[in-house]
């Protein structure tokens, strides 16, 4: 069994899922090599070469995975295809967007966002939005799987695989990289937070997710959002949690003037702790909410503040 | 140009799944059915492109059994031209819908097919993709806007750290996010319309491709229940509680 696993990085730091989806991957099998595709990326193939269970990092440095387009991505992943048994990367929007045509083009299933590996082609994974868990086996040879790197434990940092190079350069004519724009943020990642305070419809505007940030500051958290709060124009959407944003599993989830629908919960609801804050005790956040304070949030909110 | 839309009937999103007695799969016996959100915005944006007159032409696919046909018609209503239902009995992995939509694309030669980013039953987000590789076309997944300029377009996609801008050369396959439109509602009288406009039925088996199931789905079960939790009366003793009990702060 030997397992390919796409590392995503920002070029300067291997982002903290990949730890987890290499747990993932080693519950597959042995032999997990890591693959480092981009453009100037030597250090983030050093950080990856250190995660335990990695026997070896591979690294592809080309302009033509700059940007991770999935068009030469797929490509890449698929020209390294032969050899390995399983191929796999987080189901974050990178892995979503250039796994499924990785499986596509080797003529093989995808199975998303897995939850759980019960042997190397047998995984648990979370459908309807997470109401149902689906234990699902894939026939085929090659097994195409994106990992829900909230569902699994990272690998420490004590291995030292050997770096290799990678001379596969694949570049599609039909796509290029215009532009970017990122959400800066002083504060831990959203998916990678121990804790994370989230906002909702019940803030009623942006300025009041001001409210949030001292608390945010205070406790190291992360700040996410219902969608509610997302389309109505109050944070980023890249701060949305739930079905069709980001799923987090926190140590503690504080869910404030958030009412709990369906969407929401299914990007939060394995959170170790679920503390909510709304002034409508029949909320349907409450019944989900090992802690549940029905109060004003724009009263609790300083308090809670000021008490921390 | 012509834009082709797959679309999906699904469960409604409002609708609290339950897991049948048996874990054989989710029960959707009388379950309230309805096009998939996602899809119900790639309708949206493709109509769009047609008023702004990019667009000379809304074909609007799905594939299943026969019900499928209120999704298509929900679709017509919403001011796609015409329906194509690829009639199956049996529930199709992506892959193999992959395959069907690739063979339609065959068929009608569009400049852009746009479809929802996942469907919220099966949570697959793989469709779009697969569909994109088997036709090599290129893709803009999870579009928040698109822009179509002299045989390209361009996509501004919602990634996790903000948002991304591709440039595709035509024909490319598009996937929509929440973000991108929001959906209209049909009037009476487009719905009357749309009764009216064609759909076509084609058997899957006419398309020749091989439909050959790769997962096998062992078992469906409930999530694991919350225990329900405490109600506390104030601020001091949330914070209380979340030191000494929970131990989550310190």
């Amino acid at each position: 069994m030997s397992i390919l696993v796409y590392a995503e990085h920002d070029t300067e730091n291997l982002k903290p899922e990949t730890a987890k989806v290499v747990k993932a991957a080693t519950q597959m099998g042995d032999d997990v090599h890591l693959l480092v595709a981009g453009e100037n990326c030597q250090s983030i193939a050093e950080q990856a070469a250190k995660l335990a269970g990695v026997a070896k990092v591979l690294v592809a440095d080309n302009a033509a995975y700059g940007h991770q387009l999935a068009e030469n991505t797929a490509d890449l992943l698929v020209e390294m295809a032969g050899g390995y048994t399983h191929i796999v990367a987080g189901a974050t929007t990178t892995g979503k967007n250039f796994m499924p045509r990785v499986a596509a083009l080797l003529d093989v299933a995808q199975i998303s966002d897995i939850i759980g590996v019960e042997s190397d082609d047998t995984f648990i994974r979370p459908i309807y939005a997470g109401n149902a868990i689906a234990t699902v086996q894939t026939a085929d040879k090659v097994k195409v799987v994106t990992v829900r790197a909230a569902s699994f434990d990272a690998v420490d940092e004590s291995g030292s695989a050997d770096i290799e190079a990678v001379d596969v350069v694949k570049t599609s004519e039909r796509s290029s990289f215009v532009t970017e724009s990122l959400t800066e943020s002083e504060r831990p990642e959203l998916t990678a937070a121990d804790i994370v305070i989230s906002g909702g419809r019940g803030m009623q505007n942006g300025e009041n997710f001001s409210l949030l940030e001292g608390i945010a500051d205070k406790l190291g958290a992360a700040i996410g959002a219902s969608r509610a709060a997302v389309d109505a124009g109050f944070v980023a959407n890249d701060m949305q949690v739930g079905q069709t944003g980001k799923i987090v599993a926190p140590q503690l989830y504080i869910a404030v003037g958030i009412s709990g629908a369906i969407q929401h919960l299914a990007g939060m609801k394995d959170s170790k702790v679920i503390v909510a804050i709304n002034k409508d005790e029949e909320a349907p956040i409450f019944q989900v909410a090992d802690y549940g304070l029905v109060a004003d949030l724009f009263e609790a909110l300083p308090e809670l503040e000021s008490k921390l | 140009m012509k834009i082709l839309v797959p679309v999906k009937r699904t469960i409604d999103y409002n609708v609290k799944v339950k897991v049948k007695a048996d874990s054989s799969a989710v029960d959707l016996t009388n379950a309230k059915m309805a096009i998939n959100p996602f899809c119900e915005i790639a309708v949206e944006e493709a109509v769009r492109l047609k008023e702004k007159g990019v667009a000379d032409e809304v074909v609007v696919v799905s594939i299943g059994s026969k019900s499928c046909q209120e999704q298509i018609r929900t679709a017509l209503a919403l001011g796609a031209d015409r329906g194509i239902q690829v009639e199956t009995e049996d529930a199709l992995e992506s892959l193999q819908i992959a395959k069907l939509l690739a063979k339609v694309v065959e068929e009608e030669s569009p400049e852009m097919v746009i479809l929802g980013k996942q469907s919220i039953d099966s949570d697959n987000n793989q469709t779009g993709q697969m569909l994109a590789a088997l036709t090599g076309m290129p893709q803009g997944t999870f579009a928040s806007e698109v822009e179509v300029n002299d045989g390209k377009v361009k996509v501004t996609r919602e990634i996790d750290g903000g948002l991304q801008t591709v440039e595709l050369t035509l024909p490319a396959v598009i996937t929509t996010d929440l973000r991108l439109n929001e959906p209209r509602y049909a009037s009476l009288p487009n719905i009357m319309k749309a009764k009216r406009k064609p759909l076509d039925v084609k058997p899957a088996a006419d398309f020749g491709v091989e439909l050959e199931s790769h997962v096998k789905v062992l078992k469906v079960t409930p999530p694991p229940e919350r225990q329900g939790g405490i109600k506390v009366a104030d601020v001091d003793e949330l914070v209380e509680k979340l030191k000494n009990e929970a131990k989550v702060i310190s």
